[in-house]
């Protein structure tokens, strides 16, 4: 029995080891609790199935009554927030290109003239539906509201335009992805995901590995600056990151047919800052993180609130006002507003532009901190 | 004065939170001079050579090393100092010319393609120049170490135990090796633990507890301690040994082979201990003291100093 039964002497020993080491380890035992929480959180309170208040812009070209009857209908389903007001289609197009409104609402001219005459004058919805899940719910709300809207206006002897088929057609344009196809928005949002994951985690680890690897001693004692090791760092990796980005763009293209409306060289152009985004990210981790576990959890921590607030998962515009905060800070953010303007929408630079500098900014004040904290001494 | 001294610091100090892990400690080592850093386990003997080549900012204390501000000009200090880890610190996902590359580049060097093989060659590594540093043993490790060190030809070389875990002759060659490189004009700050080695030294630091203890070539330091030391043969010596050491005129009585030495800092003192058994069975000599026994007493004074 002394010889290879089972012990509960060695099986005590093991199990206190594990609860000293468990102990020591703060980070890690932080992170258990921490986790939870934040994904409680999110997925409590950030996430939003059924989003409601989206910007819309309205294109009003006539100003009758029962247009605007209409308008108020469309604002009091709490789906739709008329942010402004454009004068010309071309307008709206673009405040829907950049993303600034998820719908554009045009009240025709003569539309009060039309209705009155019985003409089933046409509204048009025009909608950005690269995220399907994001404008279903609005728009199905849309088809029964037209119906009963205008019942109030329509009454004694215009009560003959209020029968059969409704008084006015509702015309939806779901631009960018007219048949709602899920994964045109998935995938292409993917490219930004598996970036952000791999980039964090390779980078998270350079330091640290330096470090648990008794390598930083040597390192540090010749004469080198934190810029160059930290960007020595980060180089090899933008290639690795570029090789995702053919490989998602290629798989995306020739398995999943996804239409590529603007050009993939801005794309390729792009990416670049978003990378070094996240390549930053992950060595200031590094120079945080005591060993390369910590590290991963860090990574991890990061990835969290990346993939569920900046609108990959679920509707950007479904999540309360902080969540969004936080979803403005993140690089994801913004990458796949560019990957899914520049794929589906053929966004253009200009289009690009407004969310870039956001990333390259994120980008320089998360590389100035790792520059700050990477010790140059072993204090 | 300073022209000639590679190394001269004084009044160096480094704290941990409470723990003052060098305490004042002022050095200086002369240009092609090998300077022997001995003391116990965690000394402060790797905190004070991380300090000299910028690894560690001094808390107190500061002065030249080869002609530069050791705190304010550490950059470049550390432009002409190597220094050699305790542990080995290359990259061993690298081949032996891959690192000895990498470190050419950090240095800058203008030559880097014969700077590295020439270093290969030097060290005798040409053989295994595509063989990857984790895969070899320890030897040729510590090998490899000192060529890198020594790629950027520096003024000074800080080795940190750098021969711990090498064979006998792999720790003579490499002794001898660095005579011939002292007599070029570099200097060497080496620590250490083996007393042999000690020896090889042309002067000897000696640090405990944070403090310099002593400071001297070997002949100084053992003629500094004052120490009487004799060997006594004869049976029991393990008995006789528990009995002498409860003598406060002993210092230190150690097994050496089938002799005993017993050495103790006041000679008068020590007599009288030893007195008692000068009988017929035991064969008493007085013997020089060796550098050994006067680091064992030195360390045991300093326990007794700290902990009265």
């Amino acid at each position: 029995m002394s010889g290879y039964g089972f012990s509960p002497s060695r099986f005590c020993a093991m199990v206190v080891k594990e609860f000293i080491q468990m102990r020591r380890d703060r980070l890690t035992f932080g992170m258990m609790i921490g986790i939870p929480i934040v994904q409680l959180i999110l997925f409590g309170f950030a996430i939003n199935a059924d989003p409601r208040h989206l910007p819309a812009a309205v294109l009003l070209a006539d100003r009758g009554a029962q247009g605007r009857t209409l308008l108020y209908a469309v604002r009091n389903s709490s789906y739709f927030d008329f942010v402004r007001e454009v004068k010309t289609e071309a307008e709206g197009q673009d405040a829907l290109a950049r993303g600034e409104v998820q719908f554009v609402v045009n009240i025709p001219e003569n539309f009060t003239r039309d209705l009155l005459r019985g003409d089933r004058p046409a509204v048009l919805i025009e909608a950005d539906a690269t995220d399907p899940s994001a404008t279903g719910n609005a728009l199905g709300a849309l088809r029964t509201l037209f119906s009963t809207a205008l019942q109030n206006d329509l009454k004694g002897p215009l009560s003959f335009l209020a029968d059969a088929e409704g008084p006015v057609e509702l015309r939806i344009h779901a631009r960018y992805n007219p048949e709602g196809i899920t994964y045109y928005n998935i995938v292409p949002g993917l490219m930004g995901v598996i970036l952000t994951m791999t980039m964090v985690i390779i980078t998270g680890l350079a330091i640290t590995r330096e470090r648990e690897r008794g390598t930083m001693e040597n390192l540090l004692s010749m004469p080198t600056r934190p810029v160059e090791v930290l960007i020595g760092k980060i180089i090899p990796y933008i290639l690795v990151g570029y090789i995702q980005i053919g490989l998602v763009l290629a798989v995306a293209y020739f398995l999943f047919h996804v239409p590529m409306v603007g050009s993939p060289i801005l794309l390729f152009a792009v990416a670049l800052v978003f990378i070094i985004a996240n390549l930053s990210m992950g060595i200031t981790f590094s120079t945080v993180a005591k060993n390369q576990l910590q590290a991963m959890q860090m990574a991890f921590f990061f990835f969290l609130p990346s993939i569920m607030l900046s609108g990959f998962m679920f509707p950007f515009r479904g999540m309360p006002r902080w969540a969004q905060a936080i979803g403005e800070i993140l690089p994801l953010t913004h990458f796949l507003r560019i990957v899914r303007g520049i794929l589906l929408k053929g966004n253009g630079a200009e289009e690009v532009v407004l969310q870039l500098w956001q990333i390259a900014l994120f980008a320089a004040v998360v590389l100035t901190i790792g520059v700050k904290r990477y010790r140059r001494t072993l204090d | 004065m300073t022209a000639d001294l590679a190394i001269d610091v004084r009044g160096m100090t480094k704290r941990f939170g409470d723990l003052t892990a060098i305490d004042h400690v002022d050095l200086q080592v002369r240009t092609g001079e090998i300077c022997g850093f001995l003391g116990p386990n965690g000394s402060g003997k790797t905190t004070f050579i991380r300090m000299l080549c910028g690894l560690l900012r001094a808390d107190a204390g500061g002065g030249i090393c080869l002609g530069h501000d050791v705190i304010k000009e550490s950059d470049a200090v550390k432009r002409q100092v190597g220094y050699m880890t305790q542990r080995f610190s290359f990259y061993e996902d690298l081949s032996i010319a891959e690192n000895l590359d990498f470190v050419a580049r950090m240095y800058s060097l203008k030559d880097r393609r014969s700077a590295v093989r020439e270093s290969l060659v030097r060290l005798g590594l040409e053989q295994r120049r595509d063989q990857l540093a984790g895969q070899l043993s320890g030897g040729w490790k510590q090998r490899l170490a000192l060529a890198a060190c020594m790629i950027h030809r520096p003024r000074l070389l800080l080795l940190d135990e750098p021969t711990a875990g090498v064979d006998p002759k792999a720790r003579r060659e490499f002794w001898e090796e660095i005579h011939v490189l002292a007599g070029q004009g570099l200097t060497f700050l080496i620590a250490t633990h083996y007393m042999d080695e000690a020896e090889r030294c042309h002067r000897l630091a000696f640090i405990s507890g944070g403090s310099l203890l002593t400071h001297g070539t070997t002949a100084e330091v053992i003629d500094q301690a004052h120490l009487t030391t004799w060997s006594v043969s004869g049976p029991d010596l393990l008995t006789l040994a528990g009995r002498l050491r409860a003598h406060p005129g002993v210092g230190q009585a150690v097994a050496f082979g089938s002799a005993l030495h017993v050495s103790g800092d006041d000679a008068a003192s020590l007599e009288e201990a030893i007195a008692p058994f000068r009988t017929g069975q035991y064969e008493w000599k007085r013997i020089d003291s060796g550098l050994e026994d006067v680091f064992i007493q030195m360390m045991e004074k300093a326990r007794r100093d700290v902990s009265p």
